[in-house]
């Protein structure tokens, strides 16, 4: 089995204004990790903001006393986020809206996921001490 | 982050300063309905000084653009990084919004 470390792990209380220092931290260790420079900027840096928001406002409703945890763990072939929020959990694979199809262009809302998914190499969800939504970027 | 308004001719140039999520897409929503309310009818914003959009920051390009729209007006977009140019590329909001490569260009273009 390959060797593993955790390379982050910070717990934020539920308010948006802590997504921005949390991703900042995240692409530095990420290029720390001398993981292709573009992977960390823009596939690292849209997908945790992404996850953080989802799990902020979904999963904790945005209350203030409620907390997000970020853990990332990276190997020798992967570098794995773990956002951990205090919500009940949501069915990942029932949710395949297609915001680019036309009849959802105009939507307002609906892209979140989807750029996860198509900057992830993996998107999971499931639940271990809290909800666990899991984004795995292959260093290569 | 901030927005910046200023007037060149009858187009009001909105400049993201920053970058346009969650915690401040909500800010430049308002200014720019503001300036709808008051009659104007052509927008651009200006990402040129724009790091990054989240997905809430291009849902409220999205609803801009409509309200403009419904209002007979019209959005452009302009000055997208590489980054940003391929955000719209794969959500194909590109393919709804004008976008011009400088500001210059965008606003020969009302």
């Amino acid at each position: 089995m390959a060797r593993s470390r955790v390379a982050l792990d910070v717990e934020i209380p539920s308010d948006v204004k802590y997504i921005e220092g949390v991703v900042e931290l995240a692409t530095r260790k990420c290029r720390e990790l001398r993981i292709p420079p573009r992977k960390c900027s823009f596939n690292v840096r849209i997908a945790l903001s992404e996850a953080l928001s989802n799990a902020i406002l979904r999963g904790n409703g945005a209350m203030s006393g409620k907390h997000v945890r970020v853990r990332a763990v990276v190997s020798e072939d992967k570098l794995v986020f773990d956002v951990v929020d205090e919500g009940a959990g949501f069915d990942l694979a029932a949710e395949r809206v297609d915001p680019t199809s036309p009849e959802n262009l105009m939507k307002e809302d609906g892209r979140g996921l989807f750029l996860m998914r198509r900057l992830m190499d993996s998107v999971e969800r499931f639940q271990k001490d809290g909800n666990v939504v899991r984004l795995t970027l292959n260093r290569e | 982050m901030s927005f910046a308004i200023s007037k060149q001719g009858e187009v009001v140039v909105v400049d993201v300063e920053g970058q346009l999520i969650v915690g401040n897409r909500q800010e430049l929503k308002q200014k720019v309905l503001d300036e709808l309310e008051k009659g104007e009818k052509k927008f651009l914003i200006d990402f040129s000084q724009t790091g990054y959009i989240d997905s809430s920051g291009l849902g409220v390009l999205v609803s801009l653009s409509k309200k403009i729209r419904e209002q007979g007006g019209e959005l452009r977009l302009a000055n997208l990084n590489d980054d940003l140019q391929t955000l719209f590329e794969l959500t194909k909001l590109d393919t709804l919004f004008q976008i011009s490569d400088t500001r210059e260009r965008a606003l020969e273009s009302f």
